[in-house]
């Protein structure tokens, strides 16, 4: 390095963030990439908090209103979240010949259309970044311990699981009954 | 021996975020749910056999035939959803 900043700087980023704050993706990438000659590829993926839920339930199909999530909240349980995220990427690194990951997920009080949640994935090649980009974030669906509760005009509501996302990490060979 | 329960989400809502339990040495986290479920109709409600309810032994997610030791921390909660 030619020149040393005044506060130093995080040049190799945790792989877990959970946090209130937004994210950059930018900046996320930038970081993730910093120093590393070998990658070739980078995949991301970002979930963002939906606003039509509302609009499969019963009350919504009787009021005949769409958009009905007007906040989440969403629940981690601490130390073991960060854990069970660092252990699906070693498994993502066993997997696949990925160079670097990184997960950053949100908790705490959410409005639609915010960013939830970040998966970044490097390598030489992109068929590894993008595997191991949808493996972490399968994994992280039904493993990963974070609980979602809508805010709705009917009231606040925990989000049910869904057995299509056991489903999908069944895909990569892993017996999965969260849902 | 004695263990802290802790549950989140639903679970805490009902229940509070921990609880100490003393139970017999060598009990399994399927006893443990049993158990708890005589406390209150609240917790009988929450831990029925018919709810979904996951369960980690300390940080771990684990199945109800996991064995508990002193001073574990174990904890319940419903399944998860986030990303």
């Amino acid at each position: 390095m030619l020149t040393a900043p005044q506060t130093p700087l995080p040049r190799a980023p945790s792989r877990v963030a959970i946090q209130a704050a937004d994210f950059d993706l930018s900046a996320e990438v930038a970081a993730l990439r910093a120093g590393d000659d070998g990658v070739g590829a980078v995949a991301s993926f970002i979930g963002t908090v939906r606003d039509h839920h509302g609009a499969k339930s019963a009350e919504a199909g009787k009021s005949g209103q769409a958009g009905e999530v007007s906040a989440m909240e969403l629940e981690h349980y601490p130390g073991m979240t960060e854990s069970a995220i660092e252990a699906m990427i070693d498994e993502a690194a066993r997997r696949f010949d990925i160079r670097a990951a990184r997960v950053v997920h949100r908790v705490g009080r959410l409005l639609p259309g915010e960013q939830i949640v970040l998966v970044l994935v490097t390598s030489a090649h992109r068929g590894a970044a993008f595997q191991a980009c949808e493996f972490l974030m399968d994994y992280l669906k039904t493993q990963a311990p974070f609980w979602k509760k809508e805010t709705t005009p009917a009231g606040a509501r925990w989000v049910d699981a869904r057995a299509s996302d056991d489903a999908a990490l069944a895909r990569w060979g892993i017996t999965s009954s969260n849902a | 021996m004695q263990v802290n329960v802790r549950y989140f989400a639903s679970l805490r809502e009902a229940l509070g975020p921990q609880e100490p339990v003393v139970l017999p040495a060598g009990s399994t986290v399927g006893q443990l749910r049993a158990l708890l479920q005589d406390r209150s109709p609240a917790h009988a409600e929450r831990l029925d056999r018919d709810r979904a309810v996951r369960a980690a032994l300390n940080q771990q997610m684990c199945d109800e035939t996991a064995v508990l030791t002193d001073g574990a921390e174990v904890a319940f909660f419903p399944p998860v959803t986030g990303g």
